[in-house]
């Protein structure tokens, strides 16, 4: 569903990503994991076109993308989650929901949204998506914005990053659920054990480029490795 | 006066500055190219000309509960030159909405103007919610010209929320609103300003807060796009046990200039007062995370723009 071919990316002078190739199937729930600096976050970004590749090529449903904008992407199907939500002023959590899913949603379809992430409608939908809002429940609204859209590809960069512990402790069943409801692939930015362990296959980085790839059922601790201490909450 | 018929214009100004088609029930004035044409009133609300000079005195009854009055102004006819002086008496322990604004069509090639001098007196635990909405349209090049000023006085106890929003077509506005709060007495004012073109929008605000237990929060949100250019003044003066928040948050786009001059000066010991101000153009993180829900760059900025001004 979506190939990677020959992804390289510089910034500041620095390759980031180097000859980067991947293939992600329908269906599928990938991970990808790695040390800090090893280019995962720009990876996400260069698949849903926030960030531009110097080279290489990118293909999704069998049409090339790489030169497509982030809305393009979007429309043709790809979704994602923002490692640090964005605020806004006078946008509500409602807006937000109501734009993802490109639709004036009823309460009771916002609710369910809403309550896969753990939150109550009535409390949230009336709220504005800005800095009034804890670290955690913008995250959590961040992903039920994600699961509104319910598209092919959903990205995750660091669903775990800054979540409160009960969101955490969900993120799990979220994604279990979304398998369960959408017909699509996910990838998920993650070094948190709990994720790495549900996927189909995990892609380990390392200095720009791609490490190993690790199909469901291998040690993780082959994987982690040098990761070790991100084993645990 | 009897009941008038307006055209398609004029409903269509009254729509967008009261959401309203027409005349509606319940206290009602409406002034029309500088003239008053249509009054109505309740057995708790009365409306009088003024003898000495135009404009209206709008007296609300003690105890008044759930009734509106609206005030609404249009103007047609370009060349206008308009000065109002209407002055609201609130009686005690009263609840009204007042529904003022003014709308001008000016598809003339010399300039119409209107000041709305406004003078508010609440009596002890009255509220009143003022809502006023200023908007500007025709294909003239004669100026849509605005210069509201506002007088709010609040007894012991009372409360006003002032909402004042100018969206679009007003060539120059210079707002001029001054507060004297009693004690215990509550003054919120929500203010939304959108320019374009080569637009001149200034708000002056001064609110003495004398009362002991006093407080007033005041809002504004402005967007000043193309070479429009926006001024904020507030001066806060805490004179007594109180509290004041003062918040100016702005969005500039293209050439679009925004001042922002808070002034707060504490007069006691117990007031405690607060300024904030923001002013700067859309954060291209906020652009990117509504172009990732599949809209456009374009389309994400006006989002992110009616939100703010929402």
């Amino acid at each position: 569903m979506l190939e990677l071919k020959n992804i390289n990316f510089s910034a500041d002078g620095k390759q980031i990503l180097k000859d980067i190739n991947l293939t992600i199937g329908a269906g599928k729930f990938i991970a990808i994991t790695g040390p800090n600096g090893s280019g995962k976050s720009t990876l996400a970004k260069i698949i849903m076109g926030i960030e531009k590749p110097d080279s290489g090529t990118i293909t999704f449903d069998g049409k090339d993308i790489t030169n497509a904008t982030i809305d393009e992407r979007a429309n043709a199907g790809i979704s994602f989650g923002f490692q640090q939500p964005v605020v806004f002023k006078g946008i509500t959590v409602s807006d937000i929901l109501n734009l993802a899913s490109k639709k004036t949603l009823s309460r009771d379809d916002a609710c369910e949204h809403l309550s896969m992430v753990g939150l109550c409608a009535n409390d949230y939908l009336d709220r504005e998506v800005n800095s009034s809002l804890s670290g955690g429940e913008l995250k959590r609204i961040e992903i039920a914005s994600v699961i509104a859209r319910g598209t092919k590809l959903t990205i995750f960069d660091e669903p775990e990053a800054g979540i409160d512990l009960w969101s955490f402790k969900n993120l799990i069943k979220v994604f279990n659920d979304m398998r369960t409801r959408i017909d699509g692939s996910i990838v998920v930015i993650s070094h948190q054990e709990r994720i790495l362990s549900i996927a189909d296959e995990i892609v380990l980085l390392s200095d720009g480029h791609v490490e190993k790839v690790v199909p469901q059922g291998e040690s993780l601790g082959a994987v982690l490795g040098e990761q070790a201490s991100c084993r645990k909450l | 006066m009897e009941k008038i018929d307006l055209n398609k214009v004029e409903s269509s100004l009254l729509m967008s500055i009261a959401d309203i088609p027409g005349i509606t029930p319940g206290a009602f004035s409406l002034r029309k190219n500088g003239k008053p044409v249509y009054v109505n009133t309740t057995p708790n609300i009365n409306i009088l000309p003024k003898k000495d000079k135009p404009g209206i005195d709008i007296y609300v009854r003690a105890d008044t509960k759930d009734e509106d009055v609206h005030i609404p102004v249009v103007i047609t006819e370009s060349g206008v030159s308009d000065t109002v002086y209407n002055d609201f008496y609130i009686g005690k322990n009263a609840d009204v909405v007042i529904n003022a604004g003014c709308g001008i069509h000016n598809d003339g090639c010399t300039d119409t103007h209107h000041n709305g001098i406004h003078r508010f007196f609440l009596e002890e635990g009255a509220h009143v919610v003022y809502i006023e909405k200023h908007y500007g349209e025709g294909e003239g090049t004669g100026k849509r010209i605005l210069d509201p000023v506002t007088e709010v006085t609040l007894g012991k106890g009372a409360t006003m929320e002032m909402q004042t929003t100018q969206i679009k077509g007003v060539t120059s506005t210079i707002r001029t609103s001054e507060a004297v709060l009693g004690d215990d007495s509550s003054l919120v004012i929500s203010e939304k300003i959108m320019t374009h073109d080569d637009q001149l929008a200034e708000t002056h605000f001064t609110v003495n807060l004398d009362g002991k237990g006093s407080s007033c929060q005041v809002t504004s949100r402005s967007v000043a796009t193309e070479n429009s250019r926006q001024k904020f003044v507030s001066k806060v003066f805490g004179n007594n046990e109180c509290f004041g928040h003062v918040e100016c948050d702005a969005i500039i786009k293209d050439n679009g200039k925004v001042s922002s001059c808070p002034e707060v000066t504490s007069n006691c010991i117990d007031a405690m007062l607060i300024h904030e101000a923001a002013i700067g153009k859309i954060a291209g993180e906020q652009i990117t995370k509504l172009m990732t829900l599949g809209l456009t760059a374009e389309e994400a900025e006006a989002e992110i723009i009616n939100g703010f001004l929402k």
